[in-house]
Order: C-alpha cells, then sequence, then structure tokens
C-alpha cells in the first residue's frame, strides 16, 4: 500500500465478500467495522433488517446485505463482520457481510459504470472495479440504504 | 467581522421586544393614560428600530421608525391611544413579525414593504397632531441629549506606524486622527464600529485604533473610539463617509500628531488618555501592526463592558461567524447561570466518587473493601441522579414563553367575533421540556380559538341566560407528578351530546344502535375523530380546517394525552397531560418469549395476575372482567411476533394501560421490574410501524425496545 501514490481521482474501497461474490464499498462511508454481535430482533421491521445492535451507547440498525440483495441467509462465523456505515452525521446503519477481505484503490480508469441492466441487483451498484486478482462490484451505498420498495 | 454574527442575538432580542410591545400595548389599550407603559414602548420600539437598523433591514427599520414616531408624540401627550391607532399598532407588530419570520428563514427581511401600514401611521399621526408631520423628526431626542460632550482624542503613535505615516506623507496623503461618538442609545456598538472602518478602509488605510480593533469587535468600548487614517481624501470627505453610518453622535477629525514620542512615554499617555480601553500594553501595541490587529487572539483583557462583553463570543475568524449565523437558525435554550453551576459541581462530584472507586480499588486487601465499596457505588448513584435532574431542569422552559402571546390573540379574536371575552392565565411559569414547548402551542392555540368560537355564547345570549356579559376563559398550567398538565376551561355554552350524537349519525360515523349503547363520554370522545368537524357541531361559525383530532394526534405524538370535561350550559374543560421530559422516562420492563421489552409507565394503569379461565370472549376478542369493566386482551407475543411459550400457563400477566380513557391488558411473559430509562432512537431506515417508539440500552448493553402503548391500543 503506497498511500502516497493516492491522487485525487482514486478512491479507496472496502473489499467484502458475500458468498462468493466481492463487493466494494467506498471507504468514505465506512464508520467503523465491528464483529458480529447479539442484534436485538425489532418487530415489523423490513425482512432484511436483522435488528439492531448497541454501539458505544448508539442504538444502530442492523441490514444483511444477503437478504438486501436476495442471497441466502446469513451463516453467522468468525469472519463475519458488521460495517457501520454513515451517511449522513446523525444516520448510521450497520451491514452484514461474510468477511472484510481488504482496502484497495481505484482510479476513475479502472472502474467501469454499469449501463442500466435489469438484474435486480444492479439497481445498487455504480459499477465495476478491475483488479488484478479479479472484479469487484462496487456499491452504490446509498440506494442500498434507502428504502425504495416502500412498506412490507 | 460581518454583522451576520449578530444574527442570533438580533432575532432573540427582536422576538423579545416585540412581545414586550404586543403586552404593553395591551395595557395601554385599556389604559391609555398609563406612562409608564407608554415609555416602555417607546423604549422597545426604540431599541427595535436601532437593531433592525444595525442590521441593515431597511424596510423592518422604516416601519419601525414610523412606530416610534406615533408613540413619541403619545409620550409627549400630544396625541391619544385610539382604539383605531391601537389596532393599528398590532398590524404594524404583526408585519415586523413576519419580518422576523422571513429574516430567520432566509436572513433577509423580503420585499413587503407594509406601505398601507405606514401610510395609515402618517395620516393617525397627522389628524392627531393637526398638521402634517415630516418623514424624519429627530429620532430620539432623549437619547441624545443625554450624550457626553464631544472631544476629540490624541493618538500616539508607535515607531514603525510613524513611518508609514511620514511615508504617506512624503506621497502626498493627509493623516487625520479620527474620533467617532456612538450614540449612547446605540444597542450594536460594535457592528456600527465595524461598518465605521469598512467606511474608512474604503477611504484609505487605517494605521493604528484605540483601543484596538479586537477590543472594538468584541465591543470592549465606551460610546467613542479613535483612529489615525492615511487618506487622499479631504477630511469633508471622510466626515460624509462616518456620518453616513446611522447611530453615530459625531465625528472629530484633526491632522495627526507626527511629532513622535518614544514609545514608553507613549504608552504610558495612552493609558491615562483612553481609560476606556481594556489592554494597551505598550510591548503588544508596538509588536503588533494594526492591519494585523484584527487576526491577533483576543488579548487577556478585564471583563471588559460587564453584559456586553459577555454576550458577544470571543474573536471569530469568518468561519465561526458563519457558524454564529446559522446557530441563529437553530434551536437554542437560555440557561440560567444557576442552572449551570449546578452541573458543574455535580460534575465536580462526580470525579470525587470516580476517585473514591479508584482509591477503594486500590486497597483491596483492606477488610472492610466490599463495604466502602457499596458506599462509593451508593454515592455515585446519588451524584448521577442529581446530574440527571439538573440537565433535566438545564432542558425545561417556562411555558410563558409558548402562552404569552395568547392574549394579544384573545383580544384579536374578541374583535373580530364581536364578542367580548376575558382570558385569564395561571402558572405560566410552570416548566416543560423545550422540545415539549416547540411543540404545544399550536394545539394550545386551536382549543383556545375553539373556546372563543364555539365555547362562549354571544353577549347578548349570556345576559339572557343570567351569565356575566363578559366570557371568560381560562388557561391553567400546573405540574402534577412527572407530568404537567394544561387545562382551557371557558364558561360557555359546553357541548351539547345529544347534538354530537346526532351529527355522528348523520355522518355514518357510528349507528343509532351504537349510539344507544355509548356514554356521554364516549360520544364526546368523537369529537377527536379525523373528519369530524367541530364547527358544525356545537355553532355555525366556519372552521379553520384543522380539527380536533390533529389537536390529539399532536399531543399523543408528544405523549401526552388530553381528556375533555365538559357541563351543558357551564362550560368545558379541556385537560391535556403532557410528560415533564421526553428524554427519559421511567419504565415497567417486560419479558415476552426470550425478549425485553420497556412499557412506559406513565401509561401503566395496573398489574393483574388472571385465571386463564377468566378470560371471556365477546365478537370473538379476548376481553377480561376487572371490578366491573371489560378489558380487551392484547397478546403480545402475536403482535410482535415473538416465538409463543411453548406451553399455555395456567394464569396470565397482564398489565393494564390506558390511553386516554381507553383501557387494555397487554399479557406478557414475565415482569422484570421498575426501569429509569434514556431513550434513543432507532434511526429512520428502519421501518417499525411504529410500534416501536425508541430503544434504551440496558446496564449489561443489551438493547431494549420500548412499546408505544398508544399504537398498540387502537
Amino acid at each position: 500500500m503506497d498511500e502516497k501514490k493516492i491522487e485525487e481521482l482514486e478512491k479507496q474501497y472496502i473489499v467484502v465478500k458475500l458468498g462468493s461474490e466481492q463487493y466494494g464499498i467506498d471507504i468514505q462511508y465506512v464508520d467503523n467495522i465491528v464483529r458480529m454481535q447479539r442484534v436485538t430482533r425489532v418487530p415489523k421491521a423490513q425482512p432484511y433488517f436483522k435488528g439492531v445492535i448497541n454501539i458505544r451507547g448508539e442504538v444502530i440498525p442492523v441490514m444483511s446485505l444477503r437478504l438486501k440483495f436476495g442471497l441466502e441467509p446469513d451463516e453467522f462465523k468468525n469472519a463475519t463482520r458488521i460495517l457501520i456505515i454513515k451517511i449522513e452525521p446523525q444516520a448510521a446503519i450497520g451491514m452484514i457481510v461474510d468477511e472484510v477481505k481488504e482496502v484497495i484503490t481505484l482510479s476513475e480508469e479502472n472502474i467501469d459504470r454499469t449501463s442500466g441492466s435489469n438484474d435486480e441487483r444492479s439497481a445498487y451498484l455504480y459499477g465495476v472495479g478491475k483488479q488484478p486478482d479479479g472484479l469487484v462490484s462496487l456499491l452504490n451505498i446509498p440506494a442500498v440504504v434507502v428504502e425504495k420498495e416502500g412498506t412490507i | 467581522m460581518d454583522v451576520s454574527q449578530y444574527l442570533g442575538i438580533f432575532i432573540d432580542e427582536t422576538r423579545g421586544h416585540l412581545q414586550e410591545l404586543n403586552e404593553q400595548i395591551l395595557i395601554l389599550e385599556k389604559e391609555p393614560e398609563n406612562e409608564d407603559t407608554i415609555n416602555e414602548i417607546f423604549r422597545a420600539a426604540h431599541s427595535l428600530k436601532g437593531m433592525a437598523g444595525t442590521m441593515g433591514y431597511k424596510r423592518m427599520q422604516r416601519l419601525t421608525h414610523d412606530m416610534e414616531n406615533v408613540f413619541s408624540e403619545i409620550r409627549n401627550g400630544k396625541m391619544k391611544a385610539t382604539p383605531n391607532l391601537i389596532d393599528l399598532l398590532f398590524r404594524g407588530l404583526d408585519a415586523l413579525e413576519s419580518y422576523l419570520d422571513i429574516i430567520i428563514n432566509t436572513q433577509d427581511e423580503g420585499t413587503e414593504d407594509n406601505q398601507d401600514i405606514i401610510d395609515g401611521l402618517q395620516k393617525v399621526m397627522e389628524e392627531g397632531l393637526g398638521t402634517a408631520v415630516g418623514e424624519s423628526p429627530a429620532p430620539s431626542p432623549a437619547a441624545t441629549s443625554a450624550d457626553p460632550p464631544v472631544q476629540g482624542k490624541h493618538l500616539v503613535l508607535a515607531e514603525h506606524e510613524l513611518t508609514a505615516a511620514l511615508k504617506a506623507k512624503e506621497e502626498g496623503e493627509n493623516i487625520f486622527e479620527i474620533t467617532v461618538f456612538v450614540q449612547q442609545s446605540c444597542i450594536l456598538k460594535a457592528a456600527r464600529a465595524f461598518l465605521v472602518f469598512k467606511a474608512l478602509e474604503e477611504c484609505g488605510d487605517i494605521i493604528k485604533s484605540v483601543p484596538e480593533v479586537q477590543d472594538i469587535e468584541d465591543e470592549k468600548f465606551d460610546y467613542d473610539f479613535s483612529m489615525v487614517l492615511l487618506t487622499k481624501k479631504s477630511q469633508e470627505e471622510i466626515r460624509t463617509a462616518v456620518m453616513n453610518v446611522s447611530e453615530i453622535r459625531d465625528v472629530v477629525i484633526g491632522p495627526a500628531d507626527l511629532a513622535g514620542k518614544k514609545t514608553a512615554s507613549a504608552a504610558s499617555e495612552m493609558a491615562a488618555e483612553t481609560p476606556a480601553s481594556t489592554s494597551s500594553e505598550p510591548e503588544k501595541e508596538s509588536s503588533v501592526s494594526a492591519p494585523q490587529a484584527a487576526e491577533t487572539p483576543a488579548q487577556t483583557a478585564p471583563a471588559g463592558t460587564g453584559a456586553a462583553a459577555a454576550v458577544v463570543a470571543q474573536p471569530q475568524t469568518k468561519q465561526a461567524a458563519k457558524a454564529a449565523a446559522k446557530a441563529a437558525v437553530n434551536r437554542s435554550v437560555r440557561v440560567d447561570i444557576e442552572k449551570l453551576d449546578d452541573l458543574m459541581n455535580l460534575v465536580s462530584e462526580l470525579i470525587i466518587a470516580k476517585n473514591g472507586l479508584v482509591s477503594v480499588n486500590g486497597d483491596s486487601e483492606h477488610s472492610l473493601h466490599a463495604n466502602s465499596f457499596n458506599e462509593q457505588i451508593e454515592y455515585l448513584e446519588r451524584v448521577t441522579t442529581n446530574l440527571h435532574q439538573s440537565v433535566m431542569k438545564v432542558r425545561m422552559v417556562p411555558i410563558e414563553s409558548v402562552v404569552n402571546r395568547f392574549p394579544r390573540m384573545i383580544r384579536d379574536l374578541s374583535k373580530k367575533l364581536g364578542k367580548k371575552m376575558d382570558l385569564y392565565m395561571t402558572g405560566e411559569d410552570t416548566e416543560l421540556d423545550r422540545t415539549v414547548i416547540d411543540e404545544i402551542g399550536d394545539p394550545l392555540m386551536h382549543l383556545l380559538r375553539n373556546a372563543a368560537d364555539h365555547g362562549l355564547e354571544s353577549n347578548e345570549e349570556r345576559v339572557c341566560l343570567g351569565k356575566p356579559e363578559v366570557g371568560s376563559i381560562f388557561l391553567d398550567a400546573y405540574q402534577e407528578g412527572n407530568n404537567v398538565v394544561i387545562e382551557v376551561r371557558d364558561d360557555g355554552a359546553g357541548i351539547n351530546v345529544e347534538k354530537v350524537k346526532q351529527k355522528a349519525i348523520q355522518k355514518g360515523t357510528i349507528n343509532e344502535e351504537q349510539a344507544e349503547m355509548m356514554s356521554d363520554k364516549e360520544i364526546i370522545d368523537l369529537l377527536f375523530r379525523p373528519s369530524f368537524s367541530t364547527s358544525e357541531v356545537i355553532s355555525d361559525v366556519s372552521g379553520r380546517g384543522v380539527g380536533l383530532d390533529v389537536v390529539k394526534t399532536k399531543i399523543e405524538a408528544l405523549g401526552g394525552s388530553i381528556e375533555v370535561r365538559t357541563t351543558l350550559g357551564e362550560g368545558s374543560n379541556f385537560i391535556i397531560r403532557l410528560p415533564l421530559t421526553l428524554a427519559i422516562i421511567q419504565t415497567l420492563m417486560v419479558e415476552i418469549g426470550n425478549e425485553k421489552y420497556a412499557i412506559p409507565l406513565g401509561s401503566i394503569e395496573t398489574i393483574e395476575d388472571i385465571a386463564l379461565d377468566d378470560v371471556k370472549y365477546v365478537q370473538n376478542k379476548e376481553v377480561i372482567n376487572l371490578r366491573s369493566s371489560v378489558i380487551p386482551l392484547i397478546r403480545l407475543d402475536r403482535v410482535l411476533d415473538v416465538e409463543p411459550a411453548s406451553e399455555e400457563p395456567v394464569s396470565l400477566t397482564v398489565v393494564i394501560v390506558k390511553k386516554g380513557d381507553k383501557l387494555a391488558g397487554l399479557i406478557v411473559d414475565n415482569l422484570i421490574g421498575q426501569l429509569e430509562i434514556v431513550i434513543k432512537s432507532i434511526g429512520k431506515y428502519i421501518n417499525n410501524s411504529k410500534l416501536i417508539s425508541g430503544a434504551t440500552i440496558l446496564g449489561d448493553g443489551e438493547i431494549a425496545l420500548i412499546l408505544d402503548v398508544n399504537v398498540l391500543v387502537v
């Protein structure tokens, strides 16, 4: 990791794994990464919300990215992590992922913008990052967080 | 420096003055000859004008100016406060209030001239005085005459300043010594000074000022300040530039003394000459050149000009000024310094308690270890309880700030409706949480208007009924346990239950059979249903688009409740109960399945143990008959989708909760106990169909959700 080379057009992404797929999350949204912990269920919440957790005295809702993306339900393992995402200062949200792999730096030219494909999940992506060891789907975090389907 | 940093103060003070004017003019209406009132009014109007002018709000200034002229004539005994004039003045106040609202939202006063009010005022004055009145009579003769005589000051230049001055002189510039006198009635002296500086900087370079620019910005000067200016302009041009700034009493301009004395003697002389300047140490004076002075940090000056120094903040960079301007729009609480001292003391005690714990831990071999540990814990508990109470007190605002606008409103309504009525208020000093205060104004206003419009009969009717001609409306606030009760009462006709019933049947809200079954109380509660227009029920006066249901929703959103008591022919009483604070509440912790939930203690009536056999079914719903009232049961495990207990127990633990007058029994698996909890939001992303009003963190870090009884009980 050569920090000095980071230029303005380059952005850092945290690479997480969901099953066999790799997703990149813009590091500017990530407030914290914590281990899986006891989640208090919230009745009548959207199915992909597992509940709320206590992070240093703050009550933070936690969503399962797997459920949100229509994948198999989570199996909580040792590598399972919760990413605490902050879009606005007062509204944090946790996202459960299988594993946090690494931090990568991508410059603009290494990102392919997704064209509006019909896949349901592509609504949550804004591009695909090209890496020497494979592709990383870059998440459009505001789209993932903001409820679109309305109420259940 | 930028006037926007004063916006916060301006808004606060303008509000205060407007309220003052409202109250005083109400008094004036009743006692047109009251001299104290007239003086108060004049003073408030004058300050208002000055502040609006300072902030550059020209339209606002113009309107207040004309109002002030009227007050001035009344004060001088040349005019009488006629009802017509009072109406006009109230309209003027309303216009000023709307200016203020626009300023709060946009930081600009908008474009409404309110010419009709201004014309009206002029006309009243012409009629009152019998002569045409000029546009600008002397704004404040009283204030001006009190000012001390004008006298210029001699500044002594430091060496480098002298060099700069001499160099400028060689280049043909004039060097002036300028002393500016601000009117003693000026409210924002620093802002005035800033405008003077700004005007002068356009003319040339200011190389020195006494007191220093920083101190002037912090308002650490009396009513005059001096500076040395290098300029190409003439003395007269400079004079005009300075006098263009309003509220400047006079300016003395003379050639600067370039004789050049030694710095040391200069300093001592300067200190003698300018007692007002709070910090004129020779070293600093000479090491800081004038243009940079603005950027230097505040010097460790003595408290300066008392209150003024307390209001104006520390030196501010442009960013800070912007933040201040933004803060003006933010919600703020004015806190009594005593309350802050209390907090500080408690925090000190907290530290002592912590140290106590540390020392207990230190000598753990000590035989009395467990004992002293418990002692320290108890001490800590006491301190945190007090701390909690003190912090709550800081958030508390007297209800006065909401209700003090009501007398004016009732007066206006009285005129509009052509009914004579009086408003009697008690308990204005009752304190409520700031968040509640902000929200309670509208519901109260609505209830008062209801009372005035629908509650009270017309004066003729009242006389026929043998009631006093003038109707009375009462607004009483008082504390009752952990609640604050606000009653809005009138001595009018009361609610005609039979009429409400007919209306409800006619509207299809209930059918006739239901109507027969309902008690009077239940029927009156129909008034709180949405779409049930109160206006048609009680009188023919048109409604105003908001029904009682809005009032009810709002109050329930604040965690409160509302009920009505009415006696036909004697009046109605709307009773609002509000929690003292929203942030910390007492709850009962219960267990459902293996999940923990908190039920606010305020809504719990009793806790009952019910044998399974006592559960009856009415219309396929489970109910119990408790002390001769039938209470529906709510199985929380089903509502909350909790895995039900494997076997049905012999008896049920039922928490009886109430919402308004309605009772319901919540079936829980286990009672844990009473707990004081801090309410935390669960965020806006998670959608919980409102069943959960928040969450709290328990002692072991676990989260418990707070049930919203108002949603559970339908």
